[in-house]
């Protein structure tokens, strides 16, 4: 279910003296089973971005193509579209407001009119998939459960869906650093047992280097580049003079090769800077 | 007096929890201190911030601002004069339409003079970088500005501490980094005490002392090099130490030459160059 943006541009109050251009001329073509990036500046027009990619915001001009369809067209129906293209938000957990964690993860696929054994089925998988333990947490309330766990009941909610697409818009804000990495576990996880296409929000460059095949830069309403994470991590002065930051240990690399050092700069993860550094090392005998 | 927040034995239960949040503390935050907090989700970092300023007050043992104690309800308004809190969402801490209006909101609370409140709305604006700023809507600022005048709010208020609870964790890069400069500014220009409680190790290492939380106790105190180079026991936790400070570690384990307590980028550099 390949997504395809063509030439979208998107204004905010069009007509009024509050318009603003949002999206200018965004290309993106999103192919099946491939886990993006999306990094940006606050107000790069990120977020306008994804809710066009289930509907949710129409664009002023440009289209946006999923499995061959404008969805955007008259006759086309968004409630399947949205099931198909998960969207999780900023916080999600905000949106929790059943009494159980099952009924609440139940909701999405009760409104899609599936037979009952059918969604207690989803709901268990889903959970499951999220790493939680289905008996255990199903019967308790959602609003009892500690910020990591809430927002995993919240994702599991969209997973029980089964959509084809999943977006997540910084799901790891604001959680401890252990609970950032289940999340991420669990989306990598996901990944390789559904073969889902995976777009990753996130101001962590860290993260987006340790995850995903490509990475699509957003500034001022404008997609200003794309890539694999080391060509996008490659250009630090273009990255910076837009306010984003690469990975520290790519920072690092880059700076021992200012200094003359014969070492690779193409280095996304600690791992990846120890064999190099190492190798370099042996190379004058230091090791 | 003691120029000093002491915690002395201080434990703390929720009233619906069986278990205990707070497990003897013993802490002494010294005037002029820039000391971060920091701990996995849950391990009592924030209970203990409420107790500083009387927010909370301990079950068992005592928490003293400059020899004030908390337990005494006649002292309260006092010490939350003396220690100002800033919280983890702007949002919620916003009162007022204009923002000169939301930073004289404390000292108005205090009765301060129309006239003093005046300079100290203006005189806060200035350390935080926002005069130009006095007259917008809080809510068209970014999440960086709206945290720095939270924190303008408090210091209009003359507080010798000021204790922030996840300031940044709501927070873009760019919004994170203006808190933080700005934190370090009250901390070395004005000489205003800091307790920062944060999940960023990049800001922890900023600091003058680092305090490590678990399970409700401290379970680690010490300088950023001393507690960074304790990588094992960190992760052990659940917590993070920086890539630099990673990779120092593990180069180190390989053999190589490289200092095990490594916090920055420039040192890391210094430190390899004459092995590459």
């Amino acid at each position: 279910m390949p997504i395809v943006v063509k030439n979208l541009t998107h204004i905010y109050m069009p007509g009024t003296p509050f318009q603003s251009v949002a999206l200018q001329d965004v290309n993106w073509t999103i192919e099946d089973g491939e886990f993006w990036g999306l990094i940006g500046h606050t107000g790069s027009g990120k977020s306008t971005l994804i809710q066009h990619l289930n509907g949710l915001l129409k664009p002023t001009s440009g289209e946006v193509i999923i499995d061959g369809v404008n969805i955007n067209e008259r006759g086309v129906n968004l409630r399947e579209i949205r099931q198909k293209v998960g969207l999780v938000f900023q916080y999600p957990e905000h949106q929790l407001f059943e009494e159980t964690v099952e009924k609440d993860v139940a909701f999405g696929p009760k409104n899609m009119d599936l037979p009952e054994e059918e969604i207690g089925r989803r709901v268990r998988e889903a959970l499951e998939l999220v790493g939680l333990n289905y008996s255990e947490i199903k019967d308790r309330s959602p609003f009892e459960l500690s910020g990591g766990q809430m927002r995993r009941v919240a994702i599991a909610g969209v997973l029980a869906m089964k959509p084809k697409v999943l977006i997540l818009d910084e799901p790891t804000v604001g959680l401890d650093p252990r609970g950032r990495d289940e999340i991420l576990r669990e989306i990598v996880r996901l990944r390789e047992r559904q073969n889902i296409t995976v777009i990753l929000v996130s101001h962590s460059m860290e993260d987006i280097a340790k995850l995903v095949d490509k990475i699509a830069v957003m500034h001022r309403g404008r997609m200003v580049d794309s890539g694999t994470p080391r060509e996008i991590f490659r250009n630090y002065e273009g990255l910076s003079s837009i306010g984003l930051d690469i990975p520290q240990i790519t920072h690092l690399m880059l700076r021992l090769k200012h200094q003359g050092k014969d070492v690779s700069t193409e280095v996304l993860t600690v791992e990846e800077a120890e064999a190099e550094i190492l190798r370099a090392a042996r190379r004058k005998g230091r090791a | 007096m003691a120029a000093e927040i002491l915690a002395e034995s201080v434990y703390y239960q929720y009233s619906q929890a069986k278990d205990l949040a707070l497990k003897d503390i013993n802490l002494r935050i010294q005037k002029g201190e820039f000391v971060a907090i920091i701990g996995p989700n849950g391990s009592g970092k924030s209970t203990l911030a409420k107790l500083f300023n009387g927010l909370f007050i301990p079950a068992k043992g005592s928490v003293r601002v400059d020899g004030l104690d908390t337990r005494d309800r006649e002292n309260i308004w006092k010490i939350r004069q003396k220690a100002g809190m800033v919280f983890q969402n702007p949002d919620n801490q916003i009162v007022a339409t204009v923002v000169e209006e939301d930073v004289a909101f404390g000292p108005e609370n205090l009765g301060v003079p129309p006239e003093e409140i005046k300079k100290r709305v203006y005189e806060a604006l200035k350390i935080v970088e926002l005069t130009d700023f006095d007259q917008k809507a809080p809510h068209l600022l970014s999440g960086g500005q709206k945290q720095r005048v939270a924190i303008a709010g408090v210091i209009a208020m003359k507080p010798d501490y000021i204790i922030l609870d996840e300031p940044t964790a709501m927070l873009d890069p760019v919004g994170r980094r203006e808190v933080i400069n700005t934190v370090k500014r009250l901390n070395r220009e004005e000489g205003k005490t800091i307790v920062l409680i944060t999940h960023f190790m990049e800001e922890a290492v900023q600091a003058d002392r680092v305090i490590v939380m678990n399970r409700g106790r401290v379970v680690m105190e010490g300088t950023p090099r001393e507690i960074f180079s304790r990588v094992e026991e960190l992760k052990e936790i659940g917590l993070d130490v920086p890539q630099v400070t990673e990779l120092a570690h593990r180069l180190k384990g390989r053999g190589l030459e490289v200092r095990g307590d490594i916090l920055t980028i420039d040192e890391m550099v210094e430190c390899l160059c004459p092995l590459l």
